[in-house]
């Protein structure tokens, strides 16, 4: 087996490994919303409540503190 | 951070590529412009020396306009919609304030420069790749103070989610100085000849087929990264902002990000069909480009459904036009490109008027409709006035859309037209017409590209100056409009 068969070899699996991680992104996606997980939908909101004094879609600071809640219980 | 009331964002180095985006737009249109017009008329040529031949002026239009209009553009809308979007002003961060300005006055400069050796014939060969060794570690520079911009502004965010907007950004950033490193790879004659070459001019690291390939995968993905990825993150802010109406579909937008990334950067090799390069590799060229629809339209549609129930704004809000015909351009650049990338259709198309027809309806009805449409929205809020005059704005929008229509149809009929004409044959196989006999059966065509171009540039002038009397006496606003842009 040379070099080149095995960049060919290499590609191929490679395109399909990337079209399998795409389809299941599209999966993810829309089951994490069907199941009530994520709603990505809000974030659309970001480009319209867009001033500085609007409070954020969802507050960096506020959800690190969340993490570090559900990290101490 | 906590959030403070009395915090305004902070426009200053957006204020500041706004102008330059107008000046490299002009400069870049201007010099496209007459090199139209040579081409129908080619004693204008000669009007001042070797300056100003078509092979001169060729490399500054291109390089004026992707590196200087687009590029700065896309640094104005970026220092625009990311502190808005990200909900942190430049003014919180006296570090990312000054790297901002030294980026602008880095980036002005290195410009103005660079297209001063272009115009001396200072070039390295490489199409869309000239500029020398040196200026490329300049560009690189500029580049990633950018880059510390973007990374630094979204450090100190307080909004957690990455709007889609800032994504495509991202991957212009990201791909962009992927691309431009490999491809300018290259070596200074000096060290090739034991010193009888130049320090100054260099040459590829790569020769031959590979060099091809390495150059079309940057061509490509050039007009990828730069005039696809942050011109849909323009849209993808600018429209719902505009409008008012929030993306029609997040997740849609999401997903034609990760299709368009995954698609991309397979394609380039569309442009080496019927060449020396590998066959599978010109298939795969091929077959990517034709996948490629899907992510691009998934992005035009999802736009034009986020106007849904709306669309009496196209009526009434001159902007609105300008965004939607973009986004509209785009599906059509994005169908013709594929249909090109076909083997067989590509048999006739290539080295043919049709290229630069394509290219144009993309560039002029997609890349600059929505980049000026985005200035339109920033200037009242950057400036605190109101746009100064609506009607010009309708003028302009018609002319502009007029000389993309004639730019574009203009160049579909000379380019099939001398595709046909240069593969026909009489029955004993000899070739029908001389090189010459297309010329003349072209210049119509050419006349009427000038033409258009002559309507483009005077379109692009109106834009400008409504920019500049908005600036300068475009009535005061008191508070910051929210959707819809204030307009005389």
């Amino acid at each position: 087996m040379t070099i080149h068969d095995i960049q060919g070899y290499g590609m191929f699996f490679l395109t399909i490994l990337l079209t399998v991680l795409l389809y299941w992104y599209i999966l993810y996606l829309y089951r994490s919303e069907k199941k009530g997980e994520r709603n990505f939908e809000k974030y659309g909101r970001i480009a319209l409540d867009d001033s500085i004094g609007t409070p954020p879609v969802e507050e960096k600071s506020a959800s690190e503190e969340d993490r570090r809640t559900k990290e101490q219980n | 951070m906590q959030s403070n009331a009395a915090l305004e964002y902070d426009y200053t180095v957006a204020k500041l590529f706004t102008y330059v985006t107008i000046l490299f737009g002009f400069l870049g249109m201007l010099v496209g412009t007459i090199l139209a017009l040579q081409l129908a008329f080619p004693e204008l040529n000669y009007l001042i020396g070797e300056y100003g031949t078509f092979s001169r002026l060729r490399p500054v239009h291109t390089n004026t306009v992707i590196f200087g209009f687009t590029v700065s553009g896309v640094f104005a809308t970026w220092y625009y919609f990311a502190q808005r979007v990200l909900k942190v002003s430049m003014a919180e961060s006296k570090f990312l304030m000054i790297m901002g300005k030294a980026h602008f006055w880095v980036y002005f400069i290195g410009a103005l420069i660079a297209t001063i050796t272009l115009v001396f014939g200072i070039s390295a060969g490489k199409e869309y790749a000239q500029y020398e060794w040196w200026i490329d570690i300049v560009i690189v520079i500029i580049w990633l103070m950018w880059g510390v911009n973007i990374f630094g502004m979204i450090g100190i965010r307080r909004e957690k989610v990455l709007y889609v907007s800032i994504w495509y950004y991202l991957a212009c950033f990201l791909g962009i100085a992927m691309l431009y490193l490999f491809n300018n790879a290259s070596i200074p004659t000096y060290f090739m000849t034991d010193g009888l070459g130049s320090i100054n001019h260099s040459v590829s690291m790569y020769s031959g087929t590979n060099d091809a390939l390495v150059q079309w995968w940057y061509g490509h993905n050039a007009v990828a990264f730069g005039f696809t990825v942050p011109i849909v993150g323009m849209i993808y802010y600018f429209l719902p902002k505009e409008s008012g109406q929030a993306i029609y579909s997040y997740k849609l937008s999401l997903l034609s990000f990760w299709g368009l990334m995954f698609v991309y950067l397979w394609a380039g090799s569309h442009h080496l069909l019927w060449s020396t390069v590998p066959d599978w590799m010109q298939t795969m060229g091929s077959a990517f480009s034709i996948v490629l629809i899907l992510p691009s339209w998934g992005s035009a549609i999802n736009m034009l459904l986020t106007m849904k129930g709306e669309w009496n704004q196209l009526a009434e809000n001159p902007l609105i036009k300008f965004m939607v015909i973009a986004s509209t351009f785009y599906m059509l650049s994005t169908i013709e490109g594929p249909i090109q990338a076909i083997k067989s259709v590509n048999a006739i198309a290539h080295f043919t008027d049709w290229i630069p027809g394509h290219v144009h309806d993309g560039v002029l009805g997609w890349v600059v409709f929505m980049t000026m449409a985005a200035l339109f929205h920033m200037a009242p809020r950057m400036w605190k006035k109101e746009i100064y005059s609506k009607k010009l704005m309708g003028i302009q929008f018609w002319m502009q859309t007029t000389a993309v229509v004639l730019y574009f149809t203009s160049m579909w009929v000379a380019g099939i037209t001398q595709g046909m004409m240069w593969r026909a044959v009489d029955e004993y196989g000899n070739l029908v017409y001389s090189f010459i006999d297309t010329v003349t059966v072209l210049h119509p065509y050419y006349v009427i590209r000038g033409i258009s171009g002559v309507l483009y540039l005077a379109g692009f002038i109106l834009f400008a100056y409504n920019m500049y009397k908005t600036i300068t006496a475009g009535r005061k606003l008191t508070e910051e409009p929210q959707f819809r842009t204030p307009m005389a």
